[in-house]
């Protein structure tokens, strides 16, 4: 049987580190719009700076993602998932390049400084227009909702194929090695 | 694959990997859903406070939630240099930065009568040119008559007006105040307070304490008050005319430039900075931080301050929150407002451009 084809190590290493980043990111955001309490200065603090990283990261992903060779899906799975597979990884990387931007934008029509830390801020991508930030505000709710919604369709999927189906396609981003018992065709 | 599935579930543990492959993402979502308060529809979100401004001033699609009624103000802000030994913001070196202000009364009707006693506010925005800006919500009243957003948000709805008698029943406030002795002693400084004859000599105070920063690193307690350089003469009785603070406000800067001098006070040892509703003892020390020049009063519809957020917690570098709750729920609050509003339809506000041009005469 031919060994497993990983991930370069470097799409791994911005796999799991962006993974990390975009929960912390949705939890933050969720969390900072539904308290009063002191702690929403402090998580918004975080917010900008974290999103803008995210934004960098993404592009540099897409980048590699597009010259980079991938492991390809296992030849059992059906043309429906394949498709399922493909949409859903379109979809993740589209909301991690829109969400940043969104939120960019949103701040500048609101004409709030987008500060990364104390005078460091970024300049308004967008004219300060209200009318313009109630739409992005709007959206970025519901861009963050759909992002939530694909990173656990994600989680899911990898977990089908890592526990359920134990086939190539977790190891792939993982590292790791195939399961034994799918390795030894006499068991 | 179907086959494949099938054939993986008989194995043994095949329906407790099935059960960890929905188990992970389904207690994900429902840490999400927590943490969004979706189960605890009951926690005190900025949702609560547009509740309740609702509950207390009617629906006013267009208007801010709070501090409806007010007017915009354009100028600038000195520095002294006095102060940038205590914070490193450049705003305190001695340059010029431009401001965008307004100045409101308290309440979320905007076209409440003016009165001499009602709550009016100072907002700024001063923007220095090469550095952080900063934001400020300053009132006329000397300490905050609550402790946090909870108590806030009790008392706004225990002074709200009875539908009948369109006045607040003066039982549910008691009960509050009685239940809140910091409250009683908040509401005694507020109303022992000196009412001038208008915006323009009154004092505005931070209220809230902030924590300013220095170059070396050194951070110190502040609050800090607009002190007027225009005298204050004593408010008469009940101007002429229901916008007459506004009306006067609009007449006096058609004639001549309002200045107001920017005074941190240096809390000592021992100054409460988490509790808004205490005040602190007279003597400390005073830093004239410099001067605030206002030379234009514009009406909100299409002025400058119409699509500001007043909002408390955009400091620059050198000025930072202190442990002081009031802000971050301002912040919070005020930011809910301006989608809200922003999202609703074109407003006319009381103090109409109509009304400044004739000030202008």
């Amino acid at each position: 049987m031919r060994p497993i084809e990983h991930f370069p190590l470097f799409a791994r290493i911005l796999h799991w580190l962006m993974a990390a980043m975009i929960l912390v990111m949705l939890f933050i955001g969720i969390i900072m719009v539904s308290t009063v309490e002191p702690a929403y200065h402090r998580l918004i603090d975080l917010h900008r700076p974290l999103g803008i990283c995210i934004l960098l990261l993404a592009v540099v992903r897409l980048v590699n993602r597009l010259l980079m060779r991938i492991p390809p899906l296992p030849e059992t799975l059906p043309p429906a998932l394949r498709l399922a597979a493909r949409t859903s990884h379109i979809v993740l990387y589209a909301l991690m390049i829109a969400m940043p931007l969104v939120g960019w934008g949103m701040l500048s029509a609101e004409a709030y400084p987008v500060v990364m830390w104390s005078d460091f801020a970024l300049p308004p991508i967008l004219p300060h227009d209200p009318t313009l930030f109630a739409i992005l505000r709007g959206l970025h709710t519901w861009l963050a909702l759909t992002l939530f919604g694909a990173v656990l369709v994600h989680l899911a999927a990898a977990l089908m194929h890592g526990l359920l189906l134990r086939d190539d396609v977790l190891p792939s981003m993982t590292g790791g090695r195939r399961h034994r018992a799918v390795d030894d065709p006499a068991s | 694959m179907m086959a494949l599935i099938r054939q993986r579930l008989a194995e043994r543990g095949g329906w407790l990997r099935l059960a960890a492959t929905c188990a992970v993402p389904g207690l994900l979502a429902l840490a999400f859903v927590l943490a969004a308060g979706w189960l605890t529809p009951g926690r005190l979100t900025s949702g609560t406070f547009m509740r309740t401004f609702q509950m207390v001033d009617g629906p006013h699609p267009g208007f801010r939630r709070n501090h409806a009624k007010g007017i915009c103000v354009t100028g600038w802000f000195d520095g002294s240099g006095e102060a940038a030994q205590l914070s490193r913001a450049a705003l305190f070196t001695r340059e010029r930065s431009p401001v965008v202000g307004r100045f409101a009364l308290a309440g979320g009707m905007p076209f409440q009568d003016d009165t001499p006693e009602k709550v009016r506010s100072l907002a700024l925005r001063i923007m220095p040119t090469h550095s952080g800006e900063w934001r400020m919500g300053l009132n006329n009243i000397p300490v905050f008559p609550v402790r946090n957003a909870a108590d806030f948000n009790d008392f706004l709805l225990a002074s709200r007006p009875d539908p009948q008698t369109h006045r607040p029943d003066v039982a549910r406030i008691t009960a509050f105040v009685a239940r809140h002795p910091e409250t009683q002693r908040a509401l005694a400084l507020l109303k022992a307070r000196k009412l001038t004859s208008g915006f323009a000599n009154d004092t505005y105070n931070s209220l809230d304490s902030f924590t300013f920063v220095n170059a070396r690193g050194t951070s110190i307690p502040v609050r800090w008050a607009m002190i007027p350089e225009q005298q204050a003469f004593p408010a008469a009785a009940q101007g002429a005319g229901r916008d007459y603070l506004f009306d006067d406000l609009i007449d006096v800067l058609a004639r001549m430039p309002l200045r107001w001098h920017l005074v941190v006070t240096v809390g000592g040892a021992g100054d409460v900075t988490a509790d808004p509703t205490v005040p602190w003892p007279a003597g400390r020390r005073q830093v004239d931080a410099g001067t605030l020049t206002l030379v234009r009063a514009e009406s909100e519809d299409g002025g400058p301050c119409k699509g500001i957020t007043y909002d408390p917690l955009i400091l620059p570098g050198g000025i930072a929150p202190s442990d002081d709750p009031i802000p971050a729920a301002r912040s919070v609050v005020y930011a809910r407002s301006f989608v809200l509003r922003s999202g609703e339809p074109e407003t006319t506000s009381a103090i109409s451009r109509a009304a400044i041009r004739s000030g202008d005469q």
